[in-house]
């Protein structure tokens, strides 16, 4: 049986061009905030998980050699861990893992991307095999919008009101990502300017589109039974869910996810969530393209297959509606990509541990993190809650 | 202080096992034409061939020709470059599935103009039919298709 569980601490770099820091010293920003946050030391971490995407995006391989001074890391157990998008929430649950199976009692969890350092494009196309699919692939907005289009197909949703939809989507995150002072992209924009900015990957245009980030998040795991001495608010894992398909892009229905929908039914059956728009207070989607939140809408149960743009259009989404998602400005405006998917857990412990300042939802107690990665490949959940 | 920046470039190659599968696939494909792999199991045609279903997670050994015409599942237009890029954009990425085939592959969507989104987006939607315009000079690489045209 797995023991008991908390985030105790969670520190994040400012986000955005990051050139007046090295790699380590960008790392060791998080960290040192992580700690302070907590109330430790370097001294009380049992062991250390990290983790960035596939080396060549920055140039420097096995990069968890060169951060661990930056971690504290020496003299104890060093994981890389390294799933492509999902890699934040994979390193979220490895800690997890470590800590609930018993063997250590407080375990840091790093994620880490310097996208200005190299080309992440061109690093992504090569994550399909070299045979018959990393040709046609367009790095990431051109595997996202083979979903985008297909979602509006499947269910003969009105083109125009998806854009519309997914244009509402960007704004809202951008204007969110004003609250949160770690945000990259701060910028207020409208729905207009959103519709007639150019177009990378039809539908997908240049602001339904994440930025390129450099940045990194730390956050601190615990034992149930030392957490309440750390801290006075645990943010308690209540679920964690993880699924994968096929690595044929063609293979597997991308629009009815499916790693998506295990992912999150394996943590809210872990959770004891069973309508999850009434007991979740907040979501932290990943949502790198506009267009991707309604498809995770439908597929997380916030609402029916094909129902996300009403869920947009009734505002139940936006901060004051009845499941604010991304209120962070989500991935639409910062994406480190090695770090968001650990970013999207951080902002879910300070959203339920009243932590999350200006762009904190008010009473939030129980809040979703989210991470896809691969060519639409696998989905991470992990559900934090304030209610022990 | 002004930021220093280091600036250097790592070029490496590589040289990849097709292994005896894809091997076959490519000398069939070098012919203009195109196999896939049925499961016992769960009856799948899969096409590129595969060794195995990952499904039912069983070798597959049972060879069978799907045809150079298909359905287009959905589709990209890409109107952004970047360091790396396999094609030169504007281009039209696809996933079509093959008539005979249960999965899709991806591939290009040409034979137009493509300079124009608009052009583009009354020529091309999920369920357009698609045929291989394939090169005169074929050399066993998914490449021999050099795209396939609307029908
Ligand atoms: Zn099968």
């Amino acid at each position: 049986m797995a023991r008991k569980v908390a985030v105790v601490g969670t520190g994040q770099t400012r986000h955005g061009k990051r050139q007046d820091v090295s790699y380590p010293e960008m790392i060791r920003e998080a960290v040192v905030a992580a700690l302070e946050d907590a109330g430790l030391g370097w001294e009380h971490i049992d062991a250390v998980v990290c983790g960035s995407m596939p080396p060549p995006m920055e140039g420097t391989n096995a990069p968890h050699l060169w951060w661990a001074d930056a971690m504290g890391a020496g003299g104890k157990p060093l994981l890389r861990v390294a799933t492509c998008g999902t890699t934040g929430i994979s390193i979220a649950h490895a800690a997890y893992y470590h800590v609930a199976s018993g063997l250590f009692d407080v375990v840091l969890a790093v994620g880490a991307e310097k996208q200005y350092e190299g080309e992440s494009q061109g690093t992504m196309t090569t994550v399909g095999e070299p045979f018959f699919q990393r040709q046609f692939v367009a790095g990431a907005p051109g595997v996202f919008a083979y979903q985008c289009n297909e979602y509006a197909h499947r269910y003969h949703l009105d083109e125009e009101r998806v854009r519309a939809a997914a244009a509402e989507i960007a704004v809202r995150n951008h204007v969110d990502a004003l609250d949160n002072p770690f945000a990259h992209l701060r910028q207020r924009i409208t729905v207009e300017d959103v519709l007639r900015s150019r177009v990378l990957a039809y539908p997908i245009r240049l602001l339904d589109c994440c930025p390129a980030s450099d940045g990194a998040c730390a956050v601190i795991f615990a034992a149930g039974e030392v957490a309440p001495r750390i801290t006075r608010t645990p943010a308690w894992v209540a679920g964690v869910g993880y699924a994968g398909e096929e690595h044929w892009v063609g293979d597997s229905d991308k629009v009815w996810w499916q790693s998506a929908r295990q992912a999150a039914l394996q943590a809210y059956r872990m959770a004891g969530i069973t309508d999850p728009l009434e007991q979740l207070d907040v979501a932290e989607l990943y949502n790198p393209f506009s267009f991707q939140e309604l498809i995770f809408y439908e597929l997380f149960g916030f609402c029916g297959p094909g129902e996300g743009c009403r869920l947009v259009e009734e505002g139940v989404v936006r901060r004051g509606g009845k499941l604010p998602c991304d209120p962070s400005g989500g991935v639409l405006c910062t994406n480190p990509i090695g770090a968001t998917g650990l970013i999207r857990v951080a902002e879910a412990a300070m959203q339920v541990t009243g932590k999350a300042g200006a762009h904190q939802v008010e009473g939030a107690r129980t809040a979703l993190a989210h991470a896809i990665g691969g060519t639409q490949q696998i989905n991470g959940v992990m559900i934090l809650t304030s209610l022990d | 202080m002004e930021p220093r920046i280091l600036k250097d470039t790592i070029a490496l190659p590589y040289q990849w096992a097709l292994g005896p599968v894809n091997t076959r696939f490519f000398q069939e494909f070098k012919e203009r034409r195109i196999f896939g792999t049925r499961c016992p199991k769960c009856g799948r045609v899969l096409v590129p061939a595969r060794a195995f279903c990952a499904r039912c997670f069983v070798p597959l050994d049972e060879w069978v020709q799907v045809r150079d015409e298909g359905t287009i599942k959905t589709w990209t237009y890409v109107a952004y470059s970047y360091v790396g890029q396999p094609m030169q954009p504007p281009y039209v990425s696809a996933l079509i599935q093959l008539d005979g085939a249960d999965t899709a592959i991806p591939h290009l969507v040409a034979g137009f103009d493509l300079s124009n989104l608009e052009e583009v987006r009354a020529r091309i939607r999920v369920g357009t039919r698609v045929r291989a315009v394939w090169r005169e000079d074929t050399e066993g690489t998914i490449l021999d298709i050099r795209y396939f045209e609307p029908v």
